[in-house]
């Protein structure tokens, strides 16, 4: 199924700087496994070396969070929107 | 869910002695003929206390409407003072205050804006030793600021003490608006059990933040924060608002509370404050300091080798639109870039990198190093240090 993953401004660098990338998947899973095989740099952002989701993202399907729903397990539907959530502190610079 | 929240303010049947002066009716009188808020929401903002903490981009436009609106008591949290790069978003302070302590150039504004309300003032830094005393004995708390460590520290205050936190968050041009805390609602730790460990939080390279965003987010926090008061209307609790200003799109997920939650939920594992510089994983103030692995130069001495006529490559691991603000003559490949354009390097060179601190600049040393590039050194301070050391005609930003 053709679905829109949304990529949140922080992650945005890591992903061709595109807003959204549109997928084919079945599953929130496969969704998220599509977008890491195209855009290896944010797989370290999103997963932990042993493969789970970062606490410090969420990612919903429509306004459903997938850890309510069934997790990667969950199905996506034609024109469903993934959203990828991640915390965001605020303030302008990190010191950097 | 809960749509209507029950807020700790005391009714003005409780407190029949409480009313407004003639000069309050009349600056009120916008909120009087108003059905929604009328006498009885007046009296419910007189009778507040509301505790913000920052006085920043959010803290700004939140103090300025708070104060207007007439909530009794206001009292501002923050340690930091007025600098120039905050005149861009924090519409509380003028030019001439550039120098003074937030909290005394905020608490004047707000005085002069509001003399019939009062004010208190905290110039210190909110800290587990400190935030159960300082909240208690307010209604609500606002969070506005700007590092994890303190979201996380005002979300679990909150959460022990029973109070709604007003939350708001932004990101160059997108932000997070909800209520945490509030009765039977979600927490900060329902949402994001865990920050981000330091090394994944985006770079300055990404940072940077559109002024007006922190005022359309703070001006948010005051709506909820009023409505809260006046218990009118549907409050953001268990809505996550994201806002969107470059695509002008709000756009709201839902948000749950976690039974597994460990500050909120069914068996909470975090009954008391922690440390929360250890919890985000950082060790005192600042992130960790760069690898010191990387031989450093200071600008004085590139400066000395570079007269002297030394062949030396300066390298330039910044942003192309940083390049364009200032810039000593450096090859420009971004950090993001390195990888994929290390061929345009001669490792036969001396290669000196630098960026804006010092810190992405040593990044990419210690990424040349383990490429095989013998001859690097990283400008110690970067170009802000270039800026105060060699040549003061180059700006900082």
């Amino acid at each position: 199924m053709p679905v829109k993953v949304m990529i949140p401004t922080p992650l945005r660098a890591y992903a061709g700087k595109q807003e959204s990338v549109q997928l084919q998947a079945g599953t929130v899973g496969e969704a998220l496994s599509a977008l890491t095989s195209q855009f290896a740099d944010l797989k370290k952002h999103l997963f932990t070396d042993d493969g789970r989701l970062r606490s410090f993202v969420n990612v919903y399907v429509n306004d459903e969070d997938i850890r309510y729903l069934q997790k990667d397990q969950t199905p996506v539907r034609e024109g469903d929107v993934v959203s990828i959530v991640p915390s965001i502190a605020g303030g302008a610079r990190e010191g950097v | 869910m809960a749509t209507k929240t029950e807020v700790p303010v005391a009714t003005p049947e409780v407190k029949p002695a409480v009313s407004l002066s003639k000069e309050e009716i009349l600056r009120y009188s916008r909120h009087l003929i108003m059905p929604e808020v009328g006498m009885e929401g007046q009296l419910k903002l007189k009778q507040a206390k509301v505790l913000c903490i920052g006085t920043g981009g959010l803290g700004a436009p939140l103090g300025l409407y708070l104060a207007a609106a007439g909530i009794g008591r206001i009292g501002l949290v923050d340690f930091d003072t007025v600098d120039f790069t905050n005149l861009q978003r924090q519409v509380l302070f003028g030019t001439s205050d550039v120098g003074r302590p937030k909290i005394q150039a905020a608490a004047e504004h707000l005085r002069n804006l509001n003399p019939t309300i009062q004010i208190d003032t905290f110039e210190t830094r909110l800290t587990s030793e400190n935030a159960l005393d300082l909240f208690k004995d307010y209604d609500i708390i606002v969070d506005g600021t700007d590092n994890f460590p303190t979201r996380y520290l005002v979300n679990d205050a909150c959460v022990l003490l029973g109070k709604p936190n007003v939350y708001g968050s932004i990101f160059r041009f997108e932000g997070q608006i909800t209520i945490f805390g509030a009765p039977g609602g979600p927490c900060y730790r329902c949402l994001y059990p865990e920050p981000p460990p330091p090394g994944l939080v985006p770079s300055c390279a990404e940072g940077g933040v559109l002024g007006v965003l922190p005022g359309i987010v703070g001006t948010i926090q005051a709506a909820e924060t009023l409505k809260l008061i006046i218990g009118k209307g549907d409050p953001l609790i268990g809505r996550l608002l994201l806002f969107d200003a470059l695509g002008m799109k709000f756009r709201e997920l839902k948000l749950r509370k976690n039974p597994e939650c460990p500050v909120c939920g069914d068996h909470p594992t975090v009954t008391k404050l922690i440390d929360y510089a250890e919890f985000c994983g950082l060790r005192g103030e600042e992130a960790p300091a760069p690898p010191t692995t990387v031989p450093e130069i200071t600008p004085r001495e590139l400066k000395a080798r570079l007269d002297r006529g030394d062949d030396i490559y300066v390298l330039d691991v910044r942003e192309p639109h940083e390049y364009q603000i200032c810039n000593i003559g450096g090859h420009l490949i971004p950090l993001g870039d390195l990888a994929s354009r290390v061929n345009e390097l001669d490792s036969s060179r001396e290669i000196v990198a630098h960026c804006r601190t010092g810190k992405r600049s040593a990044q990419a040393s210690e990424f040349l190093l383990k490429a095989g590039f013998r001859k690097i050194s990283n400008l110690k301070g970067g170009i802000l240090a270039w800026s105060d050391e060699v040549d003061p005609s180059v700006p900082k930003y």
